[in-house]
């Protein structure tokens, strides 16, 4: 398609030159800085706080000072913008210094005493498993506990002739966007504006007015260039937005709060650590006829979008196959950890790498090659999903399977490596499928409304009205192309600003692989309707509201039927080599196919595809991150490792494109599928290498060299 | 202290302590905000700039240390031919998402191109190993340098 081909990004000039704005470059006058204090402790009451006689122009702000509510308002209003009695876990603000000085109010920040009782912390799944230590949340400690099930699997798993069963494991993961958080606040006129990178603006100015307890129109958001977000910026930004606010209200002077990189490392969200259990049934033939998972998160000390991220993790545990009967139980714990939320992806790595490992072991405990295997069970057009939806457009997992092969040479190499057995290198083959359902999950679509507004102004130009945001994606250029090309004028008519929600509809927030196919689905829609509307005179504004396709059925209080209007698809071959004295595991080559629908900007496509597998691939080796007693073991970059150019392999992929009739032009969801789906294939090529079980991620030399002496005893 | 050295090409006097960040020194005193921080301990070469034509992380070097040295910004850098290359060299391979990194890239870049001119593609992922992309992947990044060399040819 002609909208395929790749226009440069609108972007690229202000960035590459340096000359666009992010928020830690906006300065106004008289500003203030502030700086946060934190809890250090992970678990404890605050018994006292001691500060020092403040100089002149320098302020405190804390619990005091919110107007209305000191709760971050998500899906709970559990989580404190400013902590009251207790802290729950090390890095937690308990009060902001704020002044014309930055070495001035970081002098300050020392100087305050902060007296604690400790209370009894928990630490892991297992610590909150125990129920021996008092509740963090609620009184059974757990943010969600679902379960859904569908056919009959305690009667399959009666019959079966053989149970195969597994435990995995993934650790914690860092977002590491190049931009540190941060906020700018100003209070005028009785109106509070934050400006601030982020994802969600109307998540902001929705926990604002909640916290301010004022009317809509006195709170104004507007987003800043963001330097990357991965999901790290979706909920956290309204809890500094509040931190800037409150102190904009009570200085009456702008104030600018920026996180330092180990603060954002310390303080702000994480992906959930996993423990996902499989238990399978097979027939006599070998067969699956039913599965059992149990999905368990750590996250953290409070809920933030914990029980969505649960619900995602467990709609796609079957991975892209076809299973007749299943249930799955989630459950996501309340720990004195750093909160965990949304990270590229939402739950999905963790369950599709649980269930692409667990199916790899059947293959391998069956003596077959884990693609042939895995290739019997893939989902088409009409099959019913694990919540028993429907997959109602086509699905190209056998063409793009043999694509893979072929372009990977896999099952030369799958036997080849086998055989090998080097003394200065091990190397092995792993292959992964994996599918990504689009939006929202569950209900979100639904509840949220999605609005978008299309403007013919009186200059002639057509503006875009949403509050989706370009965090380095490419919604500035992919949007815009939507519009220009459904009205068949230039891209340079197409105006598109910054959101400002106070001139934006809410059209939801950036996140779920969403803008492209639901907000951009209404611009097309909106701009069709302007093409037919041409001719009228002076200015015409057009105003679109979501809706599911007709066909969508959804039950949000049994976890039936179509969890995700529409699923992208992927599948990715890996080759590793790994030392046999060191374990170190170098990524040699991803080999990946994709079908994301029509692609709106093929270069746009295959940036996103070659970030998600390299962040996926530090997610499976080298992104380590520990936390002992409640404290990050890894709190720089220089601790914690992401791949640089040198960790990076080369990447080879291609599109198949099976078009969504309702997305724009063909489109369906991209940004999340490429990371939640490459892990478990880096993890099955280091399986395949050293011939032990890769159950958990990050596969750490540690960890192989442990499994290895295992083994080998 | 008076430390006085060529900023983007123009003879400059800062009066600050020597020990202070030249980081802040270029955002704080000269606004240039083209000179990010990403991390602050030299790890993600977002604040990379030019000390003599040497890519430096400006978190790293106390001001005191660039007395009567030449350091270059991407706001200098910005009015060169060899930049309007990268520019549309980034633009083509698609280098650039998310942006907070991209001018400590354009900075490594000259500092490789300017020693090597016809680097391998070794030769540019050693290059930029210390310049942290958290969008691109790399390989994209690594194709734009190569097509600058390319279509650069003479500049370096």
């Amino acid at each position: 398609m002609e909208i395929s081909k790749a226009i440069r990004r609108v972007d690229n000039d202000e960035k590459v030159s340096g000359i666009a704005k992010f928020i830690a470059d906006v300065k106004l006058e008289g500003m203030l800085y502030a700086k946060t204090l934190r809890s250090t402790r992970p678990r404890a009451r605050i018994k006292s706080i001691k500060i020092p006689k403040l100089p002149n122009g320098y302020f405190i702000v804390d619990k005091n000072d919110v107007p209305a509510n000191n709760r971050v308002k998500l899906i709970f209003t559990d989580q404190p913008f400013f902590a009251e009695d207790v802290v729950n876990y090390i890095g937690e603000p308990i009060l902001l210094v704020v002044g014309p000085d930055k070495a001035k109010v970081l002098e300050i920040l020392e100087q305050i005493e902060v007296e604690y009782e400790d209370l009894e912390p928990i630490f892991t799944i297992e610590d909150a498993e125990s129920g021996t230590k008092p509740p963090i949340f609620g009184d059974d400690n757990l943010f969600a506990d679902y379960e859904f099930t569908k056919g009959d699997p305690d009667a399959a798993f009666a019959r079966a002739y053989r149970i195969i069963e597994g435990e995995y494991r993934t650790g914690i993961q860092e977002h590491i966007y190049l931009e540190p958080q941060g906020m700018l606040a100003t209070y005028e006129d009785g109106t509070v504006t934050v400006y601030g990178s982020m994802q969600c603006p109307f998540y902001v100015k929705n926990a604002l007015v909640y916290a301010l307890g004022w009317p809509e129109d006195r709170v104004r958001v507007v987003q800043t260039t963001t330097g990357g977000g991965f999901g790290g910026k979706e909920d956290y930004p309204s809890l500094i937005a509040g931190h800037a606010a409150f102190a904009a209200i009570k200085t009456g002077r702008p104030v600018q709060l920026i996180l330092d990189r180990t603060e954002d490392i310390e303080a702000t969200t994480k992906r959930h650590p996993s423990i996902i259990r499989h238990r399978t049934a097979l027939d006599a033939s070998g067969r699956i006829i039913a599965m059992e998972i149990d999905i368990k998160l750590d996250g953290g000390a409070y809920a933030t979008l914990s029980p969505v991220v649960l619900q995602r993790s467990m709609f796609v545990s079957t991975g892209p196959y076809h299973i007749p009967n299943v249930r799955v139980r989630g459950r996501a714990y309340a720990t004195n950890n750093v909160p965990r939320t949304a990270f590229r992806g939402f739950g999905a790595p963790q369950s599709i790498f649980a269930v692409e490992m667990h199916m790899t072991n059947i293959a391998e405990a069956l003596g077959e090659n884990p693609i042939d295997f895995k290739m019997r069970y893939f989902l088409k057009k009409g099959d019913d999903t694990a919540t028993g939806g429907s997959v109602h457009t086509d699905v190209k997992l056998d063409e793009m399977t043999r694509q893979v092969i072929e372009m990977s040479n896999f099952y030369e190499k799958f036997e080849r490596f086998r055989k090998e057995k080097g003394d200065t290198v091990l190397r092995g083959i792993g292959f992964s499928a994996f599918l990504h359902g689009c939006g929202f999950t569950g209900k979100g679509e639904e509840v949220i409304k999605a609005t978008a507004k299309l403007r013919r102004r009186d200059d002639g130009k057509v503006e875009i009205l949403v509050s989706s945001v370009e965090i380095g994606q490419g919604a500035q250029t992919t949007l815009r192309k939507i519009v220009a090309f459904a009205l068949g004028i230039p891209m340079e008519d197409v105006v598109y600003e910054n959101p400002d929600t106070s001139r934006v509809p809410d059209s939801g927030p950036t996140v779920a692989s969403r803008t492209v196919i639901i907000v951009g689905g209404l611009l097309e829609q909106a701009a069709k309707e302007l093409k037919a509307r041409w001719n009228e005179s002076g200015e015409i504004e057009v105003i679109k509201t979501y809706r599911h396709p007709e066909y969508v059925r959804w039950d949000d209080e049994k976890f039936v039927g179509d969890a995700y209007p529409e699923y992208s698809w992927g599948v990715n071959v890996a080759e590793v080599e790994v030392d046999p004295v060191t374990f170190e595991v170098r990524v040699k080559k991803v080999w990946g196919v994709y079908d994301v629908g029509t692609p709106l900007d093929e270069r746009v496509v295959r940036g996103q595809l070659e970030g998600g597998i390299v962040q996926a691939v530090g997610y499976a080796t080298i992104e380590v991150m520990e936390s002992k007693n409640g404290k990050l073991m890894q709190n720089t970059i220089t601790d914690y490792i992401i791949p640089t150019s040198i960790d990076a392999p080369e990447i080879e992929t291609r599109l198949v494109v099976s078009p969504y009739p309702y997305g724009p032009f063909g489109a369906k969801c991209l940004g999340e599928l490429p990371m939640v789906g490459c892990a478990p294939a880096v993890a099955a090529a280091i399986q395949h290498a050293l011939g032990l079980k890769v159950d958990e991620i990050p596969a750490r030399p540690e960890l192989l060299l442990k499994k290895w002496l295992e083994k080998s005893r | 202290m008076k430390i006085e050295f060529e900023l983007n090409g123009q003879k400059v006097s800062v009066d600050v302590e020597p020990t202070m960040r030249l980081l802040d020194v270029l955002r704080e005193h000269f606004g240039l905000i083209g000179v990010k921080e990403g991390c602050g301990e030299g790890e993600c070469g977002s604040c990379t700039v030019l000390l003599d034509g040497k890519a430096v992380p400006s978190c790293l070097v106390p001001v005191g240390m660039v007395m009567g040295r030449r350091v270059m910004t991407i706001e200098g850098y910005r009015k060169t031919k060899k930049f309007k290359v990268l520019l549309d060299a980034f633009a083509e391979a698609g280098a650039v998402q998310c942006g907070f990194c991209t001018p400590g890239i354009i900075m490594a870049v000259e500092s490789l191109l300017s020693e090597n001119p016809h680097p391998t593609d070794e030769e540019i992922r050693r290059g930029l190993s210390g310049n942290l992309c958290r969008c691109t992947g790399y390989n994209m990044i690594v194709n734009a340098v190569k097509l600058a060399a390319q279509k650069g040819a003479g500049l370096w």
